[in-house]
């Protein structure tokens, strides 16, 4: 059998205007924008689309009269990226148009945003939102291996500076930032100060999937999905955030490393590993995370991440560059989906050399991800230059 | 430095359904009950059909001694509502009978917590439509 994702590329992809508050605009009508974005950057037209996928599935179905069309209604970032790519393997589409957007949902500032506090019997009443799950993830490493604010600082402070030189970044310019910057910031969920967490903001995002036979005659080069994977434990923000939950099926595979599986599985069918990244284009809710996910991926040992970030690696010019637009520290954070699009988005762009700020020079295999261990889910993807 | 004590505002309380209301019942009792399998022994928390290691239906609810130490925790500056007083620390609990629980530490200074720290369950009457009692840990001797 050959490979999975042999017949599928992503040949279009766009982020729309990121800010803290995009005036004018609803969650729709930011999708809608996105959605004619990469159709747009794929040369192609909204007929050509007979699949669509995400938030705004059924709404651009009916306001573009393309019907009738393939649809999954899948909002979760890497997931709806596969799904895509498997309606396409498997002869259910052509063309698959992923889109979501988020506007106007979050302006009130005195809670913290509604979707890092999903409500729940066990969970609510102590006041747990998003940061205070991830940080009782970061402190058990930080007891079982010694691992220090300062590294998870410099993590913050390097994609900050992505950041800051990425004049599409809602945060463009607001550095440059040093690790003490980041320790110096006021506490939110110790360990992490407040540039140790993601920001919000509103944006949309949408990419384009078509069959690799086509894909050559578009505008921009095609790039190819690797692999990818999915590791789930159960839903976010419901049960305790144990770093040693196992489960019965691979007790070894614990919360703490979740999206090791998906990484194996992912390096399994592109026949690569670790070391043949170019790009970590990897999820950063928060600094610690990043960390994590060194460890869980095997760039790095367990309890090593520390170091590892320490090392010269993860900045411009190193081996493993992170997070290259600034992620959802410093480039957007849209609401509860779009973000976790925008490292496929950023990977894509980093492999057609058409990055504006922090492009990898010679970039030809970059690692997205999305989730992390306090939500209990990590999601991978592997995407090249060459058709697998 | 401050004294960790029960949230007394409008915060979010449960909401018991058919699955947990015997462990909500045991909260207003002053017990903290968790499940425990019929057919192989296994602890499951939060409040399941089904044990967690065996995937039987026959479990039958058991007193804890609400006893355990602290396997993780954070203190909270920013609050997730402005209902919630702050510091507040979030801890994760391991339980003497082996199951983990969320919960927020008490009746201790907010920087004495630590990884390890032996703790026992108290309840706190927060009231509601559905009388609840939620409960807190604070420090314990050995
Ligand atoms: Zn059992």
């Amino acid at each position: 059998m050959g490979h999975p994702f042999r017949d599928v590329a992503i040949v279009g992809v766009f982020n729309t205007k990121q800010a803290r508050v995009l005036e004018g605009y609803d969650s729709q009508s930011i999708a809608l924008e996105a959605a004619l974005g990469a159709i747009a950057d794929a040369g192609l037209e909204p007929r050509d689309v007979d699949g669509v996928v995400g938030g705004i599935a059924s709404n651009f179905l009916y306001q573009s009269r393309i019907g009738p069309a393939w649809r999954s209604m899948s909002p979760l970032g890497i997931p709806a990226v596969i799904e895509g790519a498997m309606a396409i393997a498997c002869g259910l589409a052509n063309t698959v148009l992923i889109a979501t957007g988020e506007a106007g949902s979050y302006r009130q500032h005195a809670s913290t945003a509604p979707w890092t506090r999903p409500t729940n019997e066990f969970v609510a009443a102590y006041g747990m939102f998003t940061a205070a799950e991830f940080a009782l993830m970061a402190r058990r490493h930080m007891h079982m291996y010694g691992t220090t604010p300062e590294s998870m600082a410099h993590v913050a402070a390097t994609i900050r500076n992505n950041g800051h030189v990425n004049p599409q970044a809602v945060y463009s310019g607001r550095g440059p930032f040093t690790a003490d910057d980041v320790l110096n910031s006021r506490m939110v969920a110790d360990p992490f100060h407040l540039l140790d967490c993601a920001m919000t903001s509103e944006g949309g995002t949408a990419l384009v999937l078509t069959h690799a036979d086509r894909a050559g005659d578009l505008a921009k080069a095609p790039v190819h999905l690797l692999g990818g994977g999915t590791d789930h434990y159960g839903p976010s923000y419901q049960h305790p955030p144990v770093w040693d939950l196992g489960g019965v099926r691979r007790p070894d595979l614990i919360a703490g490393h979740v999206g090791r599986r998906a990484a194996e599985e992912a390096f399994a069918s592109a026949g690569l590993g670790p070391s043949d990244v170019d790009v970590c284009e990897f999820y950063d809710p928060f600094s610690f995370e990043l960390i994590r996910q060194f460890e869980a991926y095997g760039f790095c040992a367990e309890g090593e991440g520390g170091d590892y970030v320490m090392s010269g690696v993860i900045e411009p010019g190193g081996r493993h560059p992170i997070t290259t637009d600034g992620g959802t520290m410093s480039f957007s954070h849209g609401g509860a989906s779009v973000q976790l699009f925008q490292r496929v988005i950023r990977g894509v762009q980093q492999l057609r050399g058409e990055c504006v700020s922090s492009q990898v020079a010679n970039a030809e295999v970059a690692m997205c991800t999305g989730g992390g261990a306090g939500a209990l889910f990590t999601d991978v993807l592997l995407l090249g230059k060459d058709r697998p | 430095m401050s004294l960790l004590i029960p949230q007394a505002g409008d915060i979010p309380l449960p909401d018991p359904g058919p699955i947990s209301a015997p462990y909500w019942q045991g909260c207003r009792e002053g017990v903290l009950r968790y499940q425990r399998c019929l057919d192989c022994g296994a602890p499951t928390h939060t409040p399941a059909l089904m044990c967690a290691a065996c995937a039987s239906m026959s479990l039958e609810w058991v007193d804890s001694s609400g006893r355990g130490e602290i396997y993780s925790w954070t203190r909270v500056w920013r609050p997730v509502t402005p209902a919630f007083i702050t510091p507040y620390v979030p801890i994760i609990v391991t339980l003497e009978e082996g199951w983990s629980i969320l919960s927020n530490l008490v009746g201790c200074e907010d920087d004495s917590v630590a990884i390890g720290q032996l703790v026992e369950v108290e309840f706190h009457h927060s009231g509601g439509p559905d009388d609840i009692w939620l409960p807190y840990f604070h420090p314990r001797s050995p």
